[in-house]
């Protein structure tokens, strides 16, 4: 299907650096990928979409001594590869003596590229897709007589290649897929209409969800938003479910990226050494997980990528950093060029049940809506729905509400994180118990 | 006058050497099936960004995207498939895959003819080269040391310019043929502002589908500086918002915000098709206070969310969606005003060729009402008056909506007093519409710094609005 394998990449990496050195640069990184994919849609029984995905970009970053360029395009012809070049160069020359600026250093290259197993292709066609398709939309359809209409269930199938070099010599690339099944279904009582969806989505097809257990579990959570009320604005814990607690990690990594530091733009300024958490919770990455949905042997500056503990009892070990950032707080990389690669916050072990008879009275959130977290001084203010808990039992759905705090105190009064984390994903937590939260309602 | 058909057709067909005849034959290939609807869309989009931070012009980006994106629509079905190699044999391989999805059969195909019902909202320009390299980081430098010099309690400035020109051309299975060059150009200000520790951040910005000149004209670019300085000191005064039910007024332009999420996804032809939107099966019915008329309008010259045709080769125009609170009308693309039997209104619009089109917003606003805006802050004892916003989203099947401001005021007896902290607000589209008791006569557009995401897709909008005051509406503070 590809016109492209991975020497070709390669060998267009090795002419980007080359067209550099000949235009004058003193360093230069380029990357090249090429995809292909194929993504069905069934609704309401039929193929509603069959689109056939076909992607390839290649980009340079010039260096003229601390002055930088980067250009990039879709097209990998010879002559676009000299164009491009010219194009990041003819930046360079405006741009500014930055000292930050530049390779990461020779050293930190990565030595060796461990194969990550990541490239299981799935041989499907559209009809098998849009069986599978069906299978799963038939089973949240036929889930509960409240379930009257759909978005549609899909499956995509992508397959990628990816090559990383630079001047220093390193050159490092790699296949690899991702598959995902996912269903969006509604439901309807009386005046009352709700939307929800799941999905699963894996490196490879055969451990993705099966298809009928991701149609009941996307019925299962949009007839549980029936019948959803207001609530009086109050203070409680808060329970947010595994799949929105992503978000708050995601908050967390927000605020110790090299950006946001160098910047002063965070609310965990200077808190290398200092405790976030409470003294029991453990946060790792392991970019170097097998089949990881967010694997990656080396980074986007070919740093090699390590096991981390990011936060140790409680504690923040690192911050996220690429070479840029690490210069300008006069640090090194962390190797996180292009982010956290697969995080686990360790659990505590308890079920929904427990977490919720802890909390006796509170709310649950299964949703949030909006951007209002600010990661400058840590104000959190988002939309959500959920459920509201008393005598330890979920009484009823809620909609229409805020949750508002601040994340240092949200992260402070982190009380258990459940042992009920099956999400999928890159992000690995389970449901996280918060101490006290401002709930706004009628 | 430059005619961005010519340009389009220059860039797309003579450049990579095709022309009408493999147009046809490409055409052909997709209707040699039983299809209802088919189109090819052809782009090649050109764009260059500039990143001012810690003083130093430290990074620049150019980049090229070209492609083809071809389609096959029957009934409800659509098929797809794209290429980044603008040749006849890559072309004609993306038909096969597109018409995959309809039977057997043929459909009749017409000559290809240019459409001649283009207007002309913006000109055909490219903005990358509307100012030399150096005017442009002279801009910047100057925007920095505005932001300095305008308090010692600024820490960081952050400016970042966008040039876009973007050359599309659009075939579809009637043979009409149309082109557009769309300039579209943003300039950015993000301040940090630090003060006995803390520290908060201010944000302003505007853009055009305009030359770089735009943000040289009647000081707009240093005013973006000064706008971003103001926001991150008032910040710096703020205190917890409250938490709970309170009127709202908001403030005009970006606050529109409103608009784009309470009602303007859920009246989007695809959703109402499928019945899965909350103002699904609606028109005629009472949806909004009778004060509010509200529409999108993608023909307005100039602005960040218009286009002379939309991304599959329809005009845009102005289209009513509520009309003194009673819901008129959906905003179309071809296939959903096909299955609905109503008319395209220019509202069919893609990321990219590599994106299928769907229904989207152009530039969503109401128009003026009657009040002063000081008359509108007079008449809440308690309340909440919220001059920007960062985001929102929607939920459009049960019509819940949030909008997150990021600069907020207490009102105290009919007066604007201390500032609060930024909060989200959230509410019912259909309701929180029929709340608006209140709307000035200072109707105004945003700066044009909108982007809406779709399905994954974004594609540059405009909002704007007049004040106006919501009786209630739940405020996601955290004070009392």
């Amino acid at each position: 299907m590809s016109q492209y394998d991975l020497p070709q990449l390669q060998g267009i990496v090795a002419e980007l650096l080359d067209e550099a050195k000949k235009q004058g640069a003193s360093q230069a990184e380029a990357d090249v990928h090429a995809q292909q994919g194929l993504d069905v849609t069934v609704r309401l029984g039929e193929t509603e979409t069959i689109e056939h995905t076909n992607d390839h970009g290649l980009g340079v970053t010039v260096y003229f001594g601390h002055r930088k360029g980067s250009a990039n395009t879709t097209d990998l012809r010879p002559a676009a590869i000299r164009e491009t070049v010219a194009a990041a160069c003819r930046i360079a020359r405006h741009t500014e003596e930055d000292p930050a600026a530049g390779l990461a250093d020779a050293e930190r290259m990565a030595r060796e590229v461990p194969d990550l197993d990541l490239d299981h292709p799935w041989a499907i066609d559209a009809e098998e897709a849009a069986a599978i398709a069906r299978e799963c939309e038939d089973a949240a359809r036929s889930f509960d007589p409240r379930i009257d209409n759909s978005e549609g269930a899909s499956v995509h199938t992508q397959n990628s290649l990816f090559v990383y070099g630079n001047m220093h010599g390193f050159v490092g690339g790699y296949p690899a897929t991702r598959h995902s099944l996912s269903c969006a279904i509604l439901a309807s009582e009386g005046d009352e209409m709700q939307r929800d969806y799941w999905y699963s989505s894996s490196r490879l097809p055969g451990e993705l969800e099966s298809p009928v257990a991701v149609g009941q579990e996307a019925a299962r959570r949009t007839v549980a938003r029936l019948g959803s009320r207001k609530l009086a604005t109050t203070q409680c814990p808060v329970i947010f479910k595994a799949d929105v607690a992503t978000t708050l990690l995601r908050a967390l990594f927000g605020a110790i990226r090299g950006p946001a530091l160098y910047r002063r733009a965070s609310f965990l300024l200077d808190s290398l050494g200092e405790p976030v958490f409470p003294d029991w919770v453990n946060i790792c990455e392991n970019p170097l997980k097998p089949r990881g949905l967010a694997s990656a042997p080396f980074d986007n500056e070919g740093v090699a990528t390590r096991a981390n503990g990011i936060i140790e009892s409680g504690v923040l070990r690192t911050y996220l950093l690429d070479s840029y950032s690490a210069r300008k707080l006069g640090m090194q990389t962390t190797g996180h060029a292009g982010g956290v690669r697969n995080v686990r916050i360790d659990n505590t072990g308890e079920t929904m049940e427990q977490l919720t008879d802890r909390m006796q009275s509170g709310l649950i959130v299964t949703e949030l809506m909006g951007q209002g977290s600010n990661l400058v001084t840590g104000d959190y203010s988002r939309g959500a729905a959920g459920f509201w808990v008393e005598d330890g039992r979920i009484a009823y759905p809620i909609s229409e509400i805020t949750v508002a705090g601040n994340l240092r105190d949200m992260f402070d009064g982190l009380l258990a994180v459940g042992g009920d984390n099956d999400i999928p994903g890159s992000i690995d937590t389970g449901s996280w118990l918060i101490e006290s939260m401002t709930v706004a309602g009628q | 006058m430059s005619n961005a058909l010519e340009l389009a057709r220059a860039t797309l067909l003579d450049g990579p050497g095709l022309d009408e005849h493999s147009l046809s034959r490409v055409v052909d290939r997709i209707l040699s099936r039983q299809v209802d609807a088919a189109d090819i869309y052809f782009q090649y989009s050109r764009l260059e960004s500039w990143v001012l931070e810690d003083g130093i012009v430290r990074e620049g980006n150019h980049s090229i995207e070209q492609g083809a994106g071809l389609r096959a629509v029957s009934g409800e079905k659509t098929g797809f498939a794209y290429t980044d190699d603008l040749v006849l044999p890559q072309l004609l391989e993306a038909a096969e895959s597109a018409r995959a999805i309809a039977h057997a059969g043929s459909s009749g195909s017409q000559a290809i003819h240019a459409r001649t019902d283009t207007p002309r909202l913006y000109a055909p320009l490219n903005p990358l080269e509307s100012l030399g390299e150096q005017e442009k980081l002279d801009l910047m430098r100057r925007l920095d040391a505005e932001a300095r010099a305008a308090d010692p309690r600024v820490q960081q400035v952050i400016v970042s310019l966008v040039a876009a020109h973007d050359t599309v051309l659009v075939i579809d299975n009637e043979g009409r043929l149309a082109g557009d060059v769309r300039p579209l150009v943003r300039l950015n200000v993000n301040v940090i502002v630090e003060q006995d520790g803390r520290r908060e951040q201010g944000n302003a910005g505007g853009g055009a589908r305009r030359a770089l000149d735009f943000f040289l004209e009647e000081d707009r670019a240093t005013g973006y500086a000064r706008e971003a300085v103001r926001q991150a000191l008032v910040n710096l005064e703020a205190v917890p918002a409250p938490a709970g039910m309170l009127p709202v007024v908001l403030g005009p332009g970006w606050p529109g915000v409103l608009l784009h999420e309470a009602v303007g996804h859920g009246l989007e032809g695809d959703f109402n098709r499928k019945g899965t939107s909350a103002f699904s099966g609606r028109i005629g019915e009472q949806v909004a206070s009778p004060l509010c008329t509200v529409v999108d309008d993608g023909s307005l010259p100039d602005r960040r969310g218009s286009l002379n045709i939309d991304d599959e080769g329809t005009p845009t125009q102005q289209t009513v969606l509520i009309e003194k609170g009673i819901l008129k009308g959906y905003m179309q693309d071809r296939m959903n005003a096909r299955l609905m039997g109503m008319q395209p209104t220019g509202n069919g619009r893609r990321e990219s060729y590599a994106h299928l089109p769907m229904p989207r917003m152009t530039n969503t606003y109401m128009l003026a009402g009657e009040h002063d805006p000081g008359e509108i802050i007079a008449s809440v004892d308690r309340g909440l008056y919220a001059v920007n916003f960062g985001g929102g989203q929607v939920d459009i099947t049960s019509g819940k909506f949030v909008f997150s401001a990021s600069e907020a005021y207490l009102i105290e007896n009919g007066k604007v007093t201390a500032p609060v902290k930024g909060a989200t607000l959230i509410g019912s589209g259909p309701e929180a519409m029929t709340r608006i008791s209140m709307v000035g006569n200072d109707l105004q557009l945003d700066s044009g710094i909108g982007t809406c995401g779709k399905e994954g897709q974004s594609v540059p909008v405009g909002v704007g609005q007049p004040t106006l005051k919501i009786d209630e509406m739940t405020i996601g503070g955290t004070a009392a």
